[in-house]
């Protein structure tokens, strides 16, 4: 308990200047290390033809974004394909299946790293680099790149300009990601994780007998993936492997590279939408805002993550505690199905963990990583108890709990304007968000956004249920077996890619079908969420009165909390109650 | 019209040259740079932590190893048996139980806490453990010393799944316990800042240890 508290206690302490950070390199502000960066962005805007100035719409935004991760796409399954070539491939491995490449190539363009194949045996070295370690880069900043036009949109100092793409991807890879990543991936070497380009070491062991140890440039594609919210491991088995995470300072270090960013991204949603609150009021020569419930100079957590901010990082931190609680409490629990068996639980449900991390670290990760849509796993989720099981399922479901690279904040945006649309139905007033009218049109687009994640989970979990190539892939028996199947696909839709790792997926359907969920669970979302920042950046600031709801107070995140909740219980009770609750109450029965 | 077709054209140049930047800056010159300041600052970590025995390479620090001498301490189960294999007169590996070695894997079975499959594991090992450890009761056994990893390398075990093992390796390999005691005590890390993670034992270095003090090897270097 005490060290979980310690472990969230140090992440609220190194998110703020992250945030601070980030907010800089946002709104284009001077940060200490420019001499170094403006001449780097320089030359790749040179080479490019990129003009950082010229700002987009935002549907050229969209379309740039989504042009080029085409173009990366493109590049990548060439690889993949013609991996088999000598060139950075001591292993020998061979070229990649046509609907593998599929998966595997839209599993990483869209930020989910869900792996259908074993590192170990799936990928060259260079395929290692030029196609996992290069699209976690570009797949985490063009998230975030998303998220902060998002954020221009909302806090809308002009009426059509969300930035230029080209020169958000660049700064973003360029400043947070490059220099993020030497240092991590550093530390990381420090612990123990290997970074060459040797072929696996056999080893005589003391017994005579033989062992095969991986080897590669582990620890570069270690650190991007926690920092870009990537997931996918260089090996099998991700960072359970202590080759991957030999220690628990590499563990922490792993867990805090992948919070640091989408916290920080709310940070600086909560800066730039109090910049445009200053800039209006100095506009309308104003000394104070009317009616605020805390005095903005006063207040530190307001200082820190701005006044609206910090009620999203409430409510994302609400949910993401309740979760944590949840999934330690049932894993604390262990297994009655072992202790009838004779073996003693006291330690708590140990199949499928790693002993230096025990079970709160490993509740910890596992509720992190599908929280901040990660999926990068330190325990393998599928021997997870029902209920332990059942809450990574659930934040994936819901996919607003932090989140990866930016989405996680849109997504919450989105839970955020239906929750002012419902406040403001229930007193009779025109909902309002951040000073601009929520009127039909974005309700259409928001209620379009939140229904997409649900269908796609379902609708997919059906198909596969009902289809013999979806069951053939279901390895577990009794309620377990859907389990798998949601998990799966709602680790897909969600762009998380941790996996119920027991499901035979390497197939025709489930590699298809899993990779049109991760497909239209990023593309639909982005493009919508952009809609309705273009859609809201043309409205005019609606002066605020004393019917506004206001949507920085603790009650505001409490509402947020219920209302994710409620349309949650909605949409994904019936499925939770068939897989995990089922299984929970036979086992436990 | 004219205007929009340049445009488009001048956004697929840039977004296909940015690409291609993007992709020698990010999938290659950050590999390899990193690759060479590891190589500098941390050059053993970097190559894998491998551990040498007599100018011998015999393991890595961080990989666990599948054990089956008698004198030697076990670690936990694992779905690829460590990576742990024998070769054959004709070259055919086989892992230690005799079933064909899969190549470089990791992972585990992914039993489901639900799974029978999961029970019957676990019950074999536990009687094979009891057969091997006479003077152990099936409730004295640690959890995590018959549950598999979830990597299946695993290098360590709790100090109690030390403790109870030390018995019977004290007759096999001829060592008092004390020696053995003192020989886990040396291999067991602390929690960090005696809070985060768990304490654990390194088994590989534990058995490193043993087969030194029975004279089987000479010196350990790392």
């Amino acid at each position: 308990m005490l060290q979980l508290l310690l472990t969230i206690i140090i992440f609220l302490i190194i998110v703020i200047p992250v945030g601070r950070y980030m907010y800089h390199i946002s709104i284009g502000a001077h940060t200490f290390a420019d001499p170094v960066f403006d001449r780097v962005d320089g030359v790749i805007y040179r080479i490019g033809g990129v003009d950082p100035k010229k700002g987009m719409n935002w549907k050229q935004y969209a379309l740039a974004l989504v042009g080029t991760n085409a173009v990366m796409v493109f590049i990548g399954y060439l690889i993949l394909r013609i991996q088999s070539i000598g060139l950075f491939n001591p292993n020998g491995i061979e070229g990649m299946e046509p609907t593998l490449s599929f998966n595997t190539i839209i599993s990483f363009m869209t930020n989910t790293n869900l792996q259908h194949y074993s590192g170990e045996s799936g990928l060259s070295y260079l395929s290692q680099m030029l196609v996992i370690i290069f699209m976690m880069f570009v797949s985490a900043s063009s998230g975030y790149a998303a998220c902060v036009a998002f954020i221009r949109g909302l806090a809308g100092k002009t009426k059509d300009n969300v930035g230029n793409f080209f020169a958000d991807l660049v700064r973003i890879t360029t400043r947070i990601m490059i220099p993020f990543s030497v240092v991590g991936g550093l530390l990381l070497v420090w612990q123990g994780v290997p970074q060459n380009f040797d072929a696996n070491v056999v080893v005589e062991t003391i017994e005579g007998t033989f062992q095969t140890i991986a080897m590669g440039p582990i620890a570069a594609l270690e650190i991007i993936k926690h920092l870009g919210t990537n997931g996918g491991g260089f090996l099998g088995a991700n960072s359970t492997t202590p080759l991957e995470n030999p220690t628990i300072l590499s563990n922490l270090i792993e867990l805090y590279s992948m919070m640091l960013m989408p916290g920080a991204c709310v940070i600086t949603f909560g800066k730039m939408v109090r910049d445009r609150k200053q800039a209006a009021m100095e506009a309308a020569g104003q000394n104070s805002v009317t009616a605020p419930a805390l005095n903005e100079g006063r207040s530190l957590t307001a200082r820190i993550y701005g006044r609206e901010g910090r009620s999203i990082f409430l409510a994302m931190g609400l949910i993401f505690i309740i979760g944590l609680s949840v999934c330690f409490w049932a894993e604390s629990q262990g297994n009655p199905a072992l202790a009838n068996a004779g073996l003693n639980q006291s330690m708590g449900s140990m199949e499928g963990k790693e002993v230096r991390f025990g079970i709160a670290q490993s509740a910890m990760f596992t509720t992190t990583t599908t929280s901040f849509t990660t999926g990068t796993v330190n325990n393998m989720h599928d021997t997870l108890t029902p209920l332990g099981g059942m809450i990574p399922l659930l934040h994936m479901m819901l996919n607003v709990v932090f989140g990866g690279k930016g989405v996680g904040l849109m997504n919450m945006i989105m839970y955020a304007i239906l929750a002012v649309f419902i406040c403001g139905l229930m007193i009779g007033r025109t909902p309002e968000y951040l000073g601009k009218k929520i009127e039909g049109r974005e309700m259409k687009l928001t209620a379009l956004c939140i229904i997409i994640h649900p269908m796609l989970i379902l609708a997919f979990s059906a198909l596969a249920v009902a289809t013999p190539g979806g069951m053939e892939g279901i390895t577990n028996p009794g309620y377990h077996g859907l389990s798998q199947v949601l998990y799966e696909y709602a680790s897909s839709a969600a762009n998380n890619g941790s996996g119920f790792e027991g499901l035979a997926d390497n197939t025709y359907f489930w590699n298809i079908t899993a990779g049109l969920a991760m497909f239209f669970g990023r593309y639909l979302s982005i493009v919508i969420q952009l809609a309705i920042a273009g859609s809201l950046m043309k409205k005019r600031f609606v002066s605020e009165s004393t019917g506004t709801l206001h949507t920085d107070t603790l009650s505001f995140a409490i509402i947020l909390v219920f209302v994710v909740y409620i349309f949650a219980a909605l949409t994904f009770l019936p499925a939770l109650a068939l897989g995990p609750i089922a299984e929970h109450l036979t086992l436990w029965s | 019209m004219n205007n929009t077709k340049s445009g488009l054209l001048h956004n697929i140049r840039q977004a296909v040259l940015v690409t291609l930047v993007l992709l020698l800056l990010c999938g290659f010159l950050f590999p390899v740079v990193l690759s060479g300041l590891s190589a500098v600052i941390f050059p053993h970590q970097a190559t894998g932590s491998l551990i040498e025995v007599d100018g011998k390479t015999v393991g890595a620090e961080y990989v666990g190893q599948e054990f089956t001498e008698p004198y030697f301490m076990k670690g936990r189960p694992s779905a690829y048996h460590y990576n742990t294999y024998y070769e054959d007169a004709e070259g055919n590996q086989f892992y230690n139980d005799g079933s064909e070695f899969a190549g470089l894997s990791s992972g585990s079975n992914n039993y489901a806490a639900s799974n029978p499959a999961l029970v019957e594991r676990v019950e074999a090992d536990i009687e094979a453990f009891l057969a091997a450890n006479p003077n152990v009761t099936r409730e004295e056994i640690p959890a995590d010393l018959m549950t598999a990893s979830g990597s299946g390398l695993d290098p360590h075990i709790s100090p109690a799944s030390a403790e109870i093992q030390i018995p019977a390796i004290a007759e096999a390999s001829g060592l008092s316990e004390d020696i053995l005691r003192q020989i886990v005590a040396d291999n067991t890390t602390d929690k960090m800042f005696g809070v985060f993670g768990e304490v654990t034992v390194n088994v590989l270095g534990v058995n490193l240890d043993i087969a030194r003090e029975m004279g089987l090897i000479g010196e350990v270097s790392e």
